[in-house]
């Protein structure tokens, strides 16, 4: 006689809130377990507030052009100088992080996504599908991803959607390859069985059974992969292969500094800095992280 | 062994077929006449027919597909459109240059990164490890680039210890060594970097494990426990890493290459990437192709020399 109010199925929005719950309670565990992941996010964080407010802190335009004031050192009206063409260097790093981080977080986002996604279905159906699918993500894994990225960017002309895609492109196989593991590990479980047995579609059983188990490891490894992704979006750039000029990116800033580097080396050496301090702070945030998710890593706190 | 060597070989084909055919089709489909660009805006229509068939470009995409695969396999891997001279040979003639870069960085790795790694983990939650631990993590957020210029900064400009270009063809061997030492310490210190996160890892495994625990305790010296036993069992995911870090070495010696001005694979791509050289660019992918398969299959050789217990099967 039991009320349907009693049945065992959950809402949608009770599945959602028990997966996000559980989500945060392991990465909060996370950052627990290694304090460094903490210094790494909170200047991941102040860097990006800086992007975030550039139009509001920069103190001057990024592309305002001064002939008479070019090439300056760092001085108390230009306080990391001025370029070639008279533009102020603190001013384009504040600017030139905005791209730096809206490709790479773009970039990763779908990497990340996609790249689960294809982990999950290996992983899952294993067998041929599984076979297949690990198949091509190898020989793409084999190829040089900033060969990749240089090809695909010369190709498709260098705008920010066409960063985002190369980039993207060369990190959906490592994705895919860290969804896959853990989905294997999970799919065994009882939990799993008691799905299937209770009739769950396959769509159900990967996205709101699995995909929760999986998450933590997955989004670690995101952070990492955003770090090679603002590292790769800043070498295309060097190479030329960045957003068109007179836009301010970090590695197109280092690209014209070198040209000027015997006599002015603050233009090469400002945007070098930004860009370590932020790829630093996100390996070290994806580092610690990944040490208490790594289930090989357990119990060694 | 043999039927193994042969399962590789057969692995490494397919992979490169598969790689192969991507590349043809990239290269097919980037936007851009090859003709138009090589003789530029003011050919006349005949002139640009006829370069297209002195290309193979005039005949059926599949056709040009055979003859693209038929070429490779026989080293005929055409002709670069902005010089005129065959792909292979320029390929060859600065891929000494890149190999010599690579090789030194990849020793320097092993050499710095190893006892790096070893020693951190033997300290390990102590001063040594945490500096290794920190300095191995800043050495792999640098992009290659930026830490070539740093290092063309202090030791080139401030310090003029090192040429700011190198030439990559200096006469004596003094000369030459000068040429690579910045270059192979720019990429052998990110490469030791990776070397020794890796090696830390594997040891502190195998530090746990109960045979270095028995080894102790039948009195063993440390240096003996950690050096013969232990390194000996963590170097298999040394040498994984090592493969897998070839990816990215070689995306780093084009931008070392670049940065110093030396010759070599790298400032090759850029050119023929600038110059929309499309069957150098094709050369240049079938070289790199080549590249990482051959060195994977050295790398799941490698494996049976550094453990015996590992069976070919």
């Amino acid at each position: 006689m039991t009320s349907p109010s009693h049945s065992p199925r959950l809402s949608r929005s009770a599945y959602l809130r028990i997966a996000l719950a559980s989500l945060a309670a392991g990465l909060f565990k996370a950052f627990n377990a290694n304090k460094t992941s903490w210094i790494g996010l909170a200047v991941f964080l102040i860097v990006a507030l800086l992007a975030l407010l550039a139009p509001v802190i920069a103190p001057y335009d990024p592309l305002d052009q001064n002939i008479l004031n070019r090439l300056k050192p760092p001085s108390a009206a230009h306080w990391l100088g001025t370029d070639y063409y008279g533009r102020d260097t603190l001013s384009r790093i504040l600017w030139g992080a905005r791209i730096s981080l809206t490709i790479g977080l773009m970039a990763i986002g779908s990497a990340m996504v996609i790249g689960t996604l294809i982990g999950m279905i290996a992983g899952y159906f294993g067998g041929r599908t599984d076979l297949l699918i690990m198949q091509v993500m190898d020989v793409l894994l084999a190829f040089p991803s900033l060969i990749l990225g240089l090809i695909v960017v010369a190709m498709l002309g260098p705008s920010v959607a066409n960063l985002v895609i190369a980039i993207a492109l060369t990190a959906i196989p490592p994705f895919s390859r860290i969804a896959r593991a853990p989905t294997i590990a999970v799919k065994n479980r009882e939990f799993i069985e008691a799905g299937h047995a209770l009739g769950y579609s396959h769509p159900r059983l990967m996205f709101g059974h699995i995909l929760p188990n999986i998450a933590p490891e997955v989004l670690v490894m995101g952070s990492l992969w955003l770090a090679t992704a603002i590292r790769v979006e800043a070498s295309l750039a060097f190479i030329g292969l960045g957003v068109n000029p007179p836009t301010a990116t970090w590695g197109g800033m280092i690209r014209e500094g070198f040209e000027n580097i015997l006599d002015s080396f603050w233009l090469a050496l400002f945007p070098s800095l930004a860009i370590l301090i932020v790829v630093f702070s996100l390996n070290l945030l994806g580092d610690g992280l990944r040490d208490a998710v790594d289930p090989r890593l357990k119990g060694e706190q | 062994m043999t039927a193994f060597i042969l399962k590789r070989l057969g692995f490494a084909a397919i992979t490169l077929f598969a790689v192969l055919t991507i590349v043809f089709f990239i290269v097919r489909v980037l936007p851009g006449d090859p003709a138009l660009a090589i003789l530029g805006d003011q050919a006349s229509q005949a002139a640009l027919e006829a370069l297209r068939v002195r290309l193979g470009l005039d005949v059926p995409l599949y056709q040009q597909y055979v003859a693209f695969l038929g070429g490779v396999l026989v080293g005929d891997w055409g002709i670069s459109m902005v010089s005129g001279r065959p792909v292979i040979e320029e390929i060859i003639k600065v891929l000494p240059a890149t190999l010599e870069l690579t090789i030194a960085s990849l020793i320097l790795g092993v050499v710095v990164g190893i006892p790096i790694g070893v020693w951190s983990a033997v300290r390990r939650n102590k001063l040594p490890d945490y500096l290794a631990r920190i300095g191995s993590l800043l050495g792999l957020s640098f992009p290659a680039f930026v830490s070539a210029v740093l290092l063309l900064l202090f030791f080139s400009i401030q310090l003029r210890w090192f040429p700011v270009i190198s030439s990559g063809q200096g006469g004596s061997l003094a000369d030459r060594l000068r040429d690579l030492a910045l270059p192979a310490i720019n990429l052998g210190l990110i490469m030791a970097a990776y070397i020794t996160r890796v090696t830390r890892s594997a040891m502190l495994e195998v530090l746990n494990q109960d045979y270095v625990r028995t080894a102790h305790a039948k009195g063993l010296v440390f240096a003996v426990i950690v050096w013969r036993h232990c390194l000996r069992n963590a170097l298999i995911p040394v040498v994984t890493v090592v493969g897998l870090y070839l990816g990215i070495l070689i995306g780093n010696s084009v931008l070392t290459e670049i940065v110093f001005n030396r010759p070599g694979l790298g400032k090759l791509i850029v050119g023929a990437l600038n110059q929309r050289d499309y069957t150098m660019l094709q050369g240049m992918m079938v070289i790199y192709t080549l590249i990482v398969v051959l060195v994977n299959l050295v790398t799941d050789l490698t494996y049976g020399l550094i453990d015996p217990r590992i069976k070919y099967a």
